[in-house]
């Protein structure tokens, strides 16, 4: 296959970007996405040109770091896939694919293709976990967890972080994010004490972040690799209300 | 964000009255519908419910009024927040920028509130102040006798006439029925959108709210372009036992000492 | 190189309390006072972070992806063992210790097993209480799945992403103590080389990956969790990130390195497609259950469509070669069995290096839906990567390297060489010996990091003291000038081959020489051709951009470079093993029936290598392996 390539490129964090265009020949359409990509910038290096700077990892899809605007859709075209599984027989010969970083202010492009997604960090930081020390746990079957529960609690678990949802929303909403994770803990048993104080605080941090204001577009749904379901942000809107009332009559702990 | 402004609000309580206010407003337009709709019982029927909502006590009339406004007004309030918040969280556009899922409806919000907004305050002045240069209805509809139960009649405003005298202007009728249609999409998402932001949707229920949002916002549309198509398509009319000739012979209006309001 | 393995006295069930109630405490007080490095944010580094952290120790963890929550253990589907014996079919603490000891080919510690073993059932309540959704039944209980080479099922999950759920419970606990401030996270940041002072680890030196800037860090101890080397091999089921640099900067320093060989070879990836595959990518082992593997009888064959290939010209070479356990024969006999079939020349797909796994019988017998409920998933997995629809042809399938049992040694307080320099995880020579159980990674990174590096740490320190070195001393100054003077070397070759075409062409000489199956005379041949490889890496090398910002290739030549250097002490290893054992399979050394045959009288023992010097021959020293409550036996699977 033979591609034409228009890809943003930004020398760093301070500087203007802009998009560059590049050609590729002899891909094969069994290759990924990212390889693709790795043959360019073999060229590139092999003429001493300096090569696309992007995020990877794992190349499996679970690891989130893969962070690729293609065609102007987080992830690129196929429904549930990430950048590094997206595979090249999905593209046309001769077809122009333009790649591009995650846009949202929050997520600053820190060269080329890479963003600082570390605002997701911290939004964890502020309560996406359950304090339990280790070697203080009771027995793992000590409370039993419906079934329902579990499994809702895993599709929210599944997140992989990787920021699809936020680049795809055209507020750079980080509410599925941060939903996923409220929903997964606030709905298991074991994150149930602190599950008003999670929910404060890590919307508190997320707005802090500067990320925009949800307003159900669903865009973050359609783009997730992990197809995490707008669920999770009525679960976490709802808890949010619940603990404002209560935090209104000062009752969260 | 955090020290800076006093009146701090999170993201989701912005949302929260987003929701609450906009369904107080849906709440208040399904009313608004329905007793306009009575237009098409005839003179009688219309005019005899202005003039009842016109009776109510001062402060019920103001306070519904003033309770609208500030629904309006945090409504407005809110949507200006955050959608200038939502603006600056994006930087730039994508080289072509794509849209997966989201309904036209749903990126056009603000934009189809705005019109929507323009066109109140049009409204208010129109058939409620009825101060719009030319078409000072209070100056120009004869007063409509209107006969009650025990038989009585009283000198009232006519506001089947201004509703047929209003639409008949082709501009105002053409506005009033692109708002009523941006007004219906700004309902076909926000209606279900509602639910979702004050968490009371879930995957089973989305599609359902979606449609019945679609359907509601559809039915108001239909509801409210009714009359000022009735009007062009001449189902709705002046009536002939009152006595009216033209918009430009300045008649003598008996008001009857009624504050004169449209269909409020 | 003196290899005390500090193996407590006592019967072995009673080895590990005894051991934590000798090992000294720090004052709650105190420990604040003291500084500890942790490199590695996966399960055995995150763990270990987050528990020192809540012990109330100041910790800083390094890592070089962009969060601490992307490291490889992410990428674990299968599962977690645990002897809870919540199935009531027999499991216990030693059963567990019994099967990995085993499972390993005899070739590891039993003390450190144990251990393991005992702690395997705190995991799971740590874990549940950290809100991992592990698979339940409809009562609410935990569900288990049985996993290869054990009778019991004992194995937890959530869903097809176990190491995902696991490593997000560790890196939330990272999260609450970072939050605290017990613990400051340093993602992007790679550690290039470690600092020793007076014969103890004193620090690290790491390059920040965005600004370039290399920077000393001082700690009174520090920890290496930094994963596999599995990367050596190129195409592997590793992350691309996945890299030997801190372990082997450490060898360099006088830490031990032991078994480099043991390498695990997983029979069911999908099979390379060409020149571009930068990796490769494991389908559960779980599809062997109900699939079956096959080549054609006859070679003339391997190029055509297989509903072309009747019945009777096909080989369906595991049912036949292992009669009892068939398609479910273990991860190495059945890598190997592949090899075998390709080798013969009829390997299926372009590549000539591939099986089938075939799932008609299966969909015949239980229907197609069937088969969907328990493989949808992976099915459409094979699909987005290969375009193929294994329901209506066989999916094909190869081994690739996928897990390495080789690593630091470590004594029983998982304290490598170097005095004060730990290592957790798979970063260690770890507990698995010469093969590893599918399931049991997870267990052990866990329990190095939540349940023994927190004791044994404190136990070293406390009989430390704080030490509180000097991150200006001469110590840190010259490491960090040898490190800025490798970097200036890489960049000013201005070659102009990339890096990842150097890494090809070493993973190449490692997957044919030193792959699934090894002899004298290919190792020898790779201990001739990685030197030259060496050689026209630093002459054509070719590192565009600076140094003193982010630079992808930078990253990667430096990496290839410590993978330059080690496959050769891999190959080395393999070479010296004069055995067959697990993982590691030398073709002399094999029965007549073409199994492994282990050497116990010479080779039962850890092979424990030590850097002398830049082209110097390492020298091989030996840990020698005592079995007083495992009997070594032939292993065998027909
Ligand atoms: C595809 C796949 C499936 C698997 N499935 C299973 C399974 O089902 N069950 C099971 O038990 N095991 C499984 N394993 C094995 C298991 O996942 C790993 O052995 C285990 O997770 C390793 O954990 P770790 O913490 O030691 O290393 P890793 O998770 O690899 O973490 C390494 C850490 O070190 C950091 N690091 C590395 N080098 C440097 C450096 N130079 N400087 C700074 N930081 C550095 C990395 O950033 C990372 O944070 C699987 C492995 C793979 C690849
Ligand atoms: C007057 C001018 C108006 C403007 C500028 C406006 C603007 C907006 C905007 C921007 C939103 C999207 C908010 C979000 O989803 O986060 C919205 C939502 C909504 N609006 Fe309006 N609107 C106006 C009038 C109305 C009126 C008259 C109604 C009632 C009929 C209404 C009902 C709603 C509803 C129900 C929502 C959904 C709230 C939610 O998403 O939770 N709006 N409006
Ligand atoms: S590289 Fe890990 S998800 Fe794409």
């Amino acid at each position: 296959m033979k591609l034409k390539l228009r890809i943003w490129r930004q020398e760093s964090s301070g500087c203007k970007g802009r998009m560059v265009e590049y050609e590729v020949d002899n891909i094969s359409e069994n290759s990924s996405f990212l390889e693709m990509m790795d043959l360019l910038n073999e060229d590139l290096v092999s003429e001493g040109k300096e090569a696309v700077a992007f995020d990877h990892d794992c190349r499996e899809g679970i690891c989130g770091s893969c962070s690729l605007t293609i065609n102007g859709i987080p992830h690129g075209p196929q429904k549930a896939t990430t950048a590094c599984q997206l595979h090249m027989r999905h593209f046309d010969d001769g077809q122009t694919i333009s790649i591009e970083p995650w846009n949202a202010r929050p997520f600053p492009v820190i060269k080329d293709l890479v963003v600082n997604r570390s605002a997701f960090d911290k939004i964890i930081q502020s309560g996406g976990y359950i304090s339990v020390r280790a070697g203080s746990a009771q027995d793992a079957n000590a409370i039993p967890i419906p079934k329902q529960d579990a499994d809702f609690a895993m599709d929210a678990a599944a997140c992989i972080g990787c920021g699809a949802c936020v680049a795809a929303c055209k507020n750079a909403s980080a509410m599925l994010f941060t939903s996923a994770k409220v929903s997964q803990l606030n709905t298991l048993p074991q994150g149930k004490p602190e599950k008003d104080r999670r929910v404060l605080n890590m919307v508190k941090t997320m707005d802090q972040a500067g990320f925009g204001n949800c307003t159900n577009y669903g865009e973050c749904e359609a783009v997730c690799p992990k197809e995490i379901s707008l669920d999770m942000i009525a679960k976490m809107n709802r808890d949010y209300a619940v603990a404002s009332v209560k935090n209104f009559f000062g009752t969260v702990a | 964000m955090s020290s800076k402004s006093c009146i701090c609000i999170s993201s989701l309580q912005k949302k929260f009255l987003m929701a609450i206010t906009g369904v107080l407003l849906f709440g208040f337009v399904i009313v608004h519908m329905l007793g306009n709709l009575q237009v098409f019982l005839g003179p009688d029927a219309i005019n005899l419910y202005a003039y009842k909502l016109h009776s109510l006590p001062a402060f019920v009339m103001w306070g519904a009024r003033l309770s609208l406004l500030l629904m309006v007004g945090v409504h407005i309030l809110m949507a200006v927040k955050l959608t200038i918040e939502n603006k600056k969280s994006r930087p730039r556009e994508y080289d072509n920028e794509g849209t997966v899922q989201a309904s036209y409806s749903s990126r056009t919000m603000p934009m189809t509130g705005l019109i929507v907004l323009s066109f109140i305050i049009f409204h208010i002045l129109h058939y409620t102040s009825r101060v719009v240069p030319g078409m000072e209805y209070d100056d120009k509809i004869p007063s409509y006798s209107l006969e009650f139960e025990d038989g009585s009649v009283k000198q009232v405003f006519d506001v089947y006439a201004m509703i047929v005298e209003g639409f008949s202007n082709y501009f105002v009728s053409f506005f009033y029925i692109l708002s009523m249609g941006l007004l219906c999409m700004h309902l076909s998402h926000g209606l279900s959108s509602m639910f979702q932001t004050l968490g009371l949707r879930n995957k089973v229920w989305r599609p359902r709210l979606n449609n019945v949002a679609r359907a509601t916002a559809l039915f108001i549309f239909i509801g409210f372009a009714a009359i000022p198509i009735s009007v062009f398509s001449g189902v709705l009319h002046h009536n002939d036992s009152n006595t009216y000739s033209s918009l430009n012979s300045v008649n003598d209006v008996q008001n009857d000492n009624i504050t004169s309001e449209g269909t409020q | 190189m003196k290899l005390d393995s500090k193996i407590p006295d006592g019967p072995i069930s009673d080895k590990w309390k005894n051991h934590k109630f000798a090992l000294k405490l720090v004052n709650p007080a105190n420990k604040r006072k003291y500084n500890i490095i942790v490199v590695g944010s996966g399960l055995a580094g995150g763990s270990c972070a987050a528990s020192l952290g809540e012990l109330g120790y100041n910790v800083q963890c390094f890592c070089y992806q962009d969060s601490a929550r992307r490291a490889h253990s992410i990428a674990a589907q299968g599962g977690i063992n645990s002897a809870k014996n919540y199935q009531n079919d027999g499991d216990s603490a030693y059963r567990l210790f019994y099967d990995t000891v085993k499972g390993g080919d005899f070739r590891s510690r039993e003390a450190n097993v144990h251990r393991l073993a005992e702690v395997s059932e705190n995991i799971i309540d740590q874990c549940v209480a950290q809100g991992v959704p592990f698979a339940r039944e409809y009562g609410g209980l935990l569900a288990n799945r049985s996993f290869g080479g054990a009778q019991v099922s004992r194995t937890f999950y959530a869903r097809g992403q176990t190491g995902q759920q696991l490593l997000l419970g560790a890196y939330s606990s990272l999260s609450k103590q970072v939050s605290v401030g017990t613990v400051k996270m340093y993602p992007r940041t790679e550690m290039l080389d470690i600092v020793k002072e007076n014969g103890s680890a004193v620090g690290i030196i790491t390059r920040d990956l965005v600004t370039g800037e290399i920077k000393s860090w001082a700690a009174d101890c520090v920890v290496l969790a930094t994963g596999g080397y599995g990367t050596v091999f190129n195409l592997s089921t590793n992350a691309i990130g996945c890299n030997v640099t801190a372990t082997f900067k450490a060898y360099k320093k006088g830490a031990g390195f032991a078994n480099p060989c043991y390498t695990q070879i997983h029979p069911t990836c999908i099979p390379q497609e060409g020149e571009h595959q930068s990796k490769l990518t494991l389908m559960s082992e779980s599809l062997r259950n109900d699939g079956r593997v096959w080549v054609p009888k006859f070679k003339e064959d391997a190029d055509k469509h297989p509903s072309e290939i009747a019945e009777d010209r096909r080989d369906y070479y595991l049912e036949r070669k292992y009669p009892s356990f068939g398609n479910l024969a273990p991860r190495d006999i059945s890598s190997r069995s592949a090899k075998e079939a390709c080798d013969d020349g009829r390997g299926i797909g372009t590549t000539g290096l591939g099986v089938y796994l075939d799932f008609e019988d299966a969909i015949k017998r239980l229907g197609e839906s069937a088969i969907r409920e328990r493989y949808g998933n992976l099915f459409d997995m094979y699909e987005c990567i290969t375009g193929e629809n294994a329901y209506q042809r066989p999916m094909r399938i190869y081994p690739a390297v996928h897990y390495t049992m080789g690593g630091l040694w470590v004594d029983y307080n998982l304290m490598t060489t170097i005095d004060g320099c730990f290592a957790l995880g798979e970063a260690n020579f770890s507990d698995h010996g010469a093969n590893r159980l599918g399931a049991s990674a997870l267990m052990q990174g866990l329990s190095d990091g939540y349940f023994v590096s927190p004791y044994t740490i404190s136990g070293y320190l406390a009989d430390n003291g704080v030490k509180d070195p000097d991150p200006e001393s001469d110590a840190f100054k010259q490491a960090e000038s040898e490190v800025k003077e490798r970097i200036s070397t890489l960049m000013s070759i201005k070659g102009k081959k990339s890096a990842r075409h150097f890494h090809v062409q070493l993973g190449k000489i490692m997957w044919e020489y030193c792959g699934m199956a090894r002899n004298e005379k290919g190792l020898k041949k790779a201990l001739d051709l990685i030197p030259q490889l060496r050689e026209d890496f630093y002459k054509d090398l070719s590192v565009p951009g600076s140094s003193d910002s982010l630079n992808n290739e930078l990253e990667r030549a430096g990496r290839v470079a410590d993978h330059l250097e080690f496959g050769e002490l891999l190959c080395r290893d393999a070479l010296e093993r004069r055995e067959s054992c697990g993982g590691h399979f030398r073709e002399e050394y094999q029965t007549d029936e073409g199994e492994a045959q282990r050497d116990d009288e010479n080779f039962a023992h850890a092979a424990v290598w030590e850097y002398k010097g830049k082209d110097q021959v390492p020298a091989r020293h030996q840990e020698e392996l005592q079995f007083d409550n495992v009997k070594l036996a032939v292993r065998s699977y027909k």
